[in-house]
């Protein structure tokens, strides 16, 4: 087993670019997610270009490419297991790669129509630049030319986020909607809990990770070990359907690829040096007196799952809402440009209850090239969403509340905003959510340009996505701007109580984390992987287990060797489904199978004689040469044959099948064999 | 030959980890009794569906269901009989979950199988407190029906209900959701996984929303169950709808007397022209309404709250939309109203081609249907009002009905079939100008009436497609009548190899199931794949045996191997060998 991290982007695996790994297993490749690196879009000046852009480049935009295409070009891939939605926005890059002509591609059903939705999306608001700058070629465009880049790069030293692995010349151009029709023909949806056989070894399995609608952890158990991919996941979500961490218990190893706190860590460092290692200390001590007590497993997961996040991430949305009713009262606009679907379905309910609480009646617009499909489907999806809201089917509501609010005209959808019908819907002061795409694509350009200098309105942004560069080119700006976070994965704290539920042999761990979770007397070894290195677990077991039917099982014949051991050849089928090889009864069964195929120590010449006369064969030694230790035996009836023997080899020679035969049996007889 | 028996034992000891080799099946209640067989013309079958089957010990109860034709205590599966014979403390330990494949497959849910009115009884009553597992749209609309029927069940017979709606509520909250294709691990040997039922291409699709096949496994042993609705695995769908799955056993229900056309719509060679039947029955329909409604006509549509309503309602909708009529559609019960609402969240159970088309637009969001009141049957003006109960037997169909039949502008569809003594069924035989409701009681008969025409069918190839397909080792039928169960036996056994059972009530069937041994074997045994692998078995006291390729043998019992060669006579110089010989001879002689 060899796993290679192939990115952390976007400051560690966020919510909107996740891990990417490559993970080989019994000789075959399986890619783990493939985001979109959205880093470099933030280079470029959105469109129209007005004023000054701040040195950023005017062009249409290139992308990087995933790291997952050099791996696809070196050795190909075998499978893509995908966690998210965001998981898939990169495949597209991969599509033409000769090393991915005959990949299958696995996602969660809903996983894969929020993401084509959004590269649909991506491609269509791309357009806009080329619109305004002409088709990109494919060619090296002017500004990446030596000298030019070079500037560039110097002029963007801060802002590049860029590795210094990666260059600019590695920026690609973005994929046509063509690519994603082909990546999207190499999907096999899956739902929560199916269980898919791979190349007949490998069974795969999608669970809820909670994070997100169709948001998955992976389970994939071969021959000889099982593995977790434990992206992103939370404990208790208030819309998508819990982790389902049950259904991972005992896997051997955990693949820990939750890098969301490494990002907290990012963001309240100080806090963190303050506080953390006491507050780990303490959690490390709590539990393991728990651990003492005879590992109660029940309260581990009353720790794990109680729903203090929830609360907090609720407490969290309820604060942006008082800012925008403030901001509305004030007579300015709101602009919400976050892109990620369970924080909007929270937000509009949350914002249209506290509209409706504080008497104030302002339109809400969706506008987004999606917004009408994602509306309509997340109201279909009872299977894919939390408890409380799979109730709600049982007692016949909806399933959102966005549905009456569409109902009643609070909620306005448009897939542009020079939609026919915006105008004459529009009224400011209004709240609006778009897509966010590094403040460079669609809607929330223009909006932001609109309200940049209004210091009544107000900007909703999601914290971590280098807010400075994303809205470099509105400055100045007047525009309050309210910089959150969102539940995006698991506490730190929490990890080792997970692990001590989901007893693995061995985690695979990123780096970032070494310091955090607690080595000493845990049962499981931690191996800590980090960007582009190749780590190694050798294998847990060298057997493999193979299923023998009673019926093949009931004709063997054991041969006796000593008193304790006996061994019996087996002439059965191999065949391999739903990850379980089985070996079932050849179809025919010849008479052969009395007949020893294998023989070992020596034969005694001096037996072979009698046992061919008992044969009723006419045979005698032949004359030795004493010095090479061969003997020979020659037989003259009923047919002509010689035997030759020396220590380690008996050559038969005849030319009559029947006769040679039955000087094997007798040979048989007098050696040891099977 | 201790040898022996250590091989034997251990043999042994590995089929004892698997304590009951055999599937056993209990049949609590299958029914065979038939009710106004003669008027039906057909052989109308009443019944309750209940089955249990033991698979390696594990008792699963498939469906729950309740006669409709008993006033008694018949009314119900034998649950106390079925606990004796178990000799099980109560029905929580002696079962290991119960699982409803489907809510009834009939557009008549009052003559037809039911699967789940007994389950409130079975847990409120009985005391089931294991697990109860339903699809998402199984447990959704359950209470519908089971309110329906704790009604109807009152109204019959006057009798103290046997269940409250409390006790209703209270066993929906047990239920566990199930989504296709999830497999779910009961406890630790019993894993269950729910396979879709039904991508019907008909006009029937929605009659048996959420209904499933159920599969079940412990260790080796693999059984399905699966209704009589349509499974018909077309060759291109199929592989992808229901794995391969290897089963010892698979139980089908085989009610023969209503088997719609969606049971055949899908074999290719009737394909076409089921289709194109369809399609002209439904032109059929909208020209009928059209032409009654642009006369200034009344349509009522009589129908049953879930299924047929939301389905005819789709197809007006969008010839409305076509068509750009203006003209009001009704529902008359909130129950259906509300029906509405659960189809538009479970659009996902439905067929592919529903699905492919709401993208956007939910089709059960019903452009043209508008608010009703009770009092708008009095409204001059045309309009369509869907109304239940389906067979004009009372209700608001029947007030409408009254209001409306006198006039020859309007118009009423009838469902293909209507029970004797129905108003419905009373218009279906012979055109009668005049009905009696009772003594005192007669409505002039004046209006159009137009027939949904559907062709039941009595063909078994539906079920023996699936068979065939899922080539499982046995096959048992329940709920049949018992000749046309003889006559599909006979069908299976000989054209499909396939032992072949029907037991009756309250009897059992044991079969042998699958079970393997589990082995270590090594990489290259594995790896070096021909078409027919040898290899050798090694067996030490103390040690789990373990299969090796031959060479691997010699290595690790540490021996010497001794080649056995063939050879032709003429490359072993036995001339000079024989020569030799004679020579020997000869100086023996001399």
């Amino acid at each position: 087993m060899k796993l290679t991290c192939l990115s952390t982007t976007g400051g560690g695996g966020s919510y909107h670019s996740p891990a990417s790994h490559l993970l080989e297993l019994e000789g075959l490749r399986f890619l783990l997610d493939c985001p979109i690196d959205l880093t470099a879009l933030a280079d470029f000046s959105p469109v129209p270009l007005t004023g000054d852009a701040g040195g950023l480049i005017r062009a249409v935009p290139r992308y990087l490419s995933p790291a997952a295409a050099a791996a696809a070009k070196v050795g190909g891939i075998d499978a893509v297991l995908v966690s998210s939605a965001t998981g898939v926005l990169g495949l597209p890059f991969l599509a033409r790669l000769p090393g991915f002509a005959h990949t299958k591609i696995y996602v969660t059903e809903v996983a894969a129509r929020t993401g084509k939705l959004m590269m649909g999306e991506l491609v269509e608001m791309h357009r806009e630049f080329v619109r305004y700058y002409g088709p990109d070629t494919g060619e090296l465009p002017r500004w990446m030319e030596g000298e030019k880049l070079n500037e560039l790069l110097s002029m963007l030293e801060k802002a590049v986020t860029v590795d210094k692995g990666d260059d600019l010349t590695s920026l690609m151009p973005l994929y046509s909607p063509g690519n994603i029709e082909e990546c999207m023909q190499k999907i096999q949806p899956v739902k929560y809990g199916e269980e898919v056989c791979f190349n007949g070894i490998f069974t795969l399995k999608a669970s809820s990770s909670g994070l997100e609608l169709g948001n998955s952890v992976w389970t994939i158990k071969g021959p000889r070990a099982s593995i977790t991919y434990l992206p992103s996941s939370v404990f208790v979500s208030a819309h998508a359907l819990d982790f389902d961490y049950s259904s991972l218990k005992e896997n051997d190893v955990i693949l820990f690829s939750d890098l969301s706190s490494l990002n907290d860590m990012d963001v309240d460092n100080d806090k963190l040096d303050e506080h953390a290692m006491d507050e780990t200390e303490h959690s490390l001590c709590r539990r393991s007196v728990l651990r003492d007590d005879g590992a109660d497993v029940d309260e581990k997961i009353a720790f794990l799952c109680n729903n203090d996040d929830i609360k907090e991430e609720i407490e969290r949305i309820s604060y942006i809402c008082s800012c925008i009713i403030d901001a509305i009262k004030s007579g300015g606009s709101v602009l919400i440009p976050i892109g990620r679907l369970g924080v909007i379905l929270l937000l509009l309910e949350l914002i249209s209850e506290m509209l409706h609480s504080s008497s104030i009646k302002v339109p809400i617009f969706m506008v987004s090239e999606t917004a009408e499909e994602i509306i309509a489907f997340t109201n279909a999806l009872p299977e894919w969403l939390c408890k409380s809201r799979q109730e709600k089917l049982f007692s016949g509501e909806a399933l959102f509340d966005h549905v009456d609010l569409l109902k009643e005209g609070k909620l306005f959808l448009f897939p542009h905003l020079h939609s026919k019908d915006l105008i004459a819907a529009w009224k400011e002061p209004c709240i609006v959510l778009c897509p966010h795409w590094s403040l460079r694509l669609g809607p929330a350009v223009h909006l932001l340009r609109r309200w940049h200098a209004d210091k009544r309105c107000l900007l909703v942004l999601e914290q971590g996505s280098d807010a400075e560069l994303c809205l470099k080119p509105f400055m100045p700006l007047a525009i309050q701007v309210l910089e959150c976070s969102f539940l995006s994965g698991l506490r730190t704290e929490k990890i080792d109580t997970l692990l001590g539920v989901l007893k693995p042999k061995f985690v695979m761990l990123p780096e970032g984390l070494k310091s955090r979770c607690s080595v000493k007397g845990r049962p499981w070894s931690f191996l800590y992987y980090s960007k582009g290195k190749t780590i190694e677990l050798p294998n847990l077991q060298e057997d493999f287990e193979v299923h023998l039917g009673t019926d093949v099982a009931h004709r063997l014949q054991p041969r006796k060797l000593n008193e304790t051991t006996a061994v019996a050849r087996l002439r059965a089928k191999l065949h391999v489904s739903s990850g379980q090889y089985q070996l079932a009864a050849a179809e025919k069964q010849s008479d052969q199978s009395k007949r020893h195929l294998l023989h070992w120590d020596a034969v005694d010449p001096d037996r072979l004689l009698p046992a061919l006369q008992e044969k009723g064969m006419v045979c005698s030694f032949a004359a030795d040469d004493d010095s090479s230790g061969e003997r020979s035996v020659l037989i003259t009836s009923p047919g002509e044959a010689l035997v030759k023997i020396t220590s380690d080899r008996t050559v038969i020679y005849c030319d009559d099948e029947r006769t040679s035969g039955h000087i094997f049996d007798a040979l048989s007889r007098v050696c040891n064999g099977i | 030959m201790a040898i022996e028996c250590l091989v034997l034992g251990r043999y042994t000891a590995a089929l004892s980890c698997i304590p009951l080799a055999t599937a056993r099946l209990d049949l609590l209640a299958h029914a065979d009794a038939a009710l106004g067989g003669a008027s039906a013309g057909a052989g109308q079958e009443v019944g309750k569906s209940c089955v249990v089957a033991t698979i390696g010990g594990k008792r699963v109860m498939f469906d729950c269901g309740m006669h409709m034709g008993y006033h008694d205590r018949r009314h119900y599966p034998d649950f106390a009989r079925a606990l004796a014979a178990w000799g099980a403390p109560d029905f929580t330990s002696a079962l290991a979950c119960v699982v409803i494949t489907h809510l009834c497959e009939a557009l008549l849910p009052y003559s037809h199988l039911d699967h789940i009115g007994a389950l409130p009884y079975f847990t409120e009553v009985c005391g089931y407190h294991g697990p109860i597992y339903m699809t998402y749209p199984t447990k959704a609309l359950a209470p519908f029906m089971l309110e329906d029927y704790r009604k109807v069940t009152m109204d019959q017979r006057g009798e103290a209900e046997q269940y409250s709606y409390e006790d209703i509520l209270r066993c929906m909250k047990k239920v566990i959701p199930l989504d296709l294709k999830q497999t779910v691990q009961v406890d630790k040997d019993l894993v269950i996984r729910a396979y879709y039922a039904g991508h019907v291409c008909s006009l029937y699709f929605l009659i048996v929303l959420g209904a499933a096949m159920i599969y079940a496994k412990v260790g080796d042993a693999a059984m399905a169950y699966t209704g009589d609705y349509n499974m018909t695995p077309d060759r291109h769908l199929g592989a992808a709808q229901i794995d391969r799955l290897k089963l010892d056993l698979l139980i089908t229900e085989y009610g023969p007397t209503f088997n719609y056309e969606h049971d055949f719509s899908i074999w290719s060679t009737y394909a076409k022209t089921i289709r194109d039947s369809k399609h002209a029955r439904e032109r059929e329909f909208l020209k009928a309404v059209h032409k009654c409604v642009s006369g200034g006509g009344k349509v009522l549509i009589p129908t049953f709250a879930l299924g047929r309503a939301q389905e005819l309602c789709m197809l007006l909708d969008d010839y409305w939309e076509r068509m750009n009529l203006k003209i009001p559609i009704y529902f008359s019960a909130g129950l259906t109203i509300q029906a509405n609402m659960y189809y538009k969240m479970l659009i996902g159970w439905t067929s592919q081609k529903i699905k492919d088309s709401h993208a956007v637009h939910n089709p059960f969001d019903f452009k043209h249907v508008c608010h009703f009141e009770r009092s708008f049957i009095n409204n001059p003006g045309p309009c369509v009002l869907f109304a239940t109960p389906g067979m004009i037997s009372g209700g608001f169909s029947l007030e409408a009905f009254k209001k409306w039949a006198p006039s020859n502008k309007n118009l009423i569809t009838l469902p293909g079939y209507c029970v004797a003594g129905t108003v419905g069924h009373k218009l279906m035989s012979g055109k009668p100008t005049r009905i009696d409701l009772d003594k005192d009681t007669h409505i002039d008969v004046r209006c159009q009436i137009h027939q949904l025409a559907f062709s039941p069918h009595t063909d078994s190839k539906g079920i023996m497609d699936l068979t065939e397909f899922l080539s499982p080792k046995h096959v048992i039928l329940v709920h049949g009548e018992k000749p046309q169960m003889a006559f599909l036996k006979e069908r299976i056994e000989s054209e499909l190899g396939m032992p072949c059972f029907y037991p009756a009530n309250n009897e059992s069937v044991s079969i042998p199931t699958t079970d393997n041994l589990k082995m270590s074997t090594t990489e290259r045994f594995i790896t070096s794949c021909a078409a027919e692998q040898e290899g050798v078995i090694l067996m030490e006291k103390h040690k789990a045996p373990k299969i090796l390729c031959e060479d691997e043998l010699a290595q690790v019992l540490g021996m010497e191997r001794h080649l056995v060669q063939f050879e032709a006579l003429g490359s072993s110089g036995i001339e000079e060998a024989v020569e030799l010989e004679f020579k020997r001879a000869e100086a023996a002689d001399l």
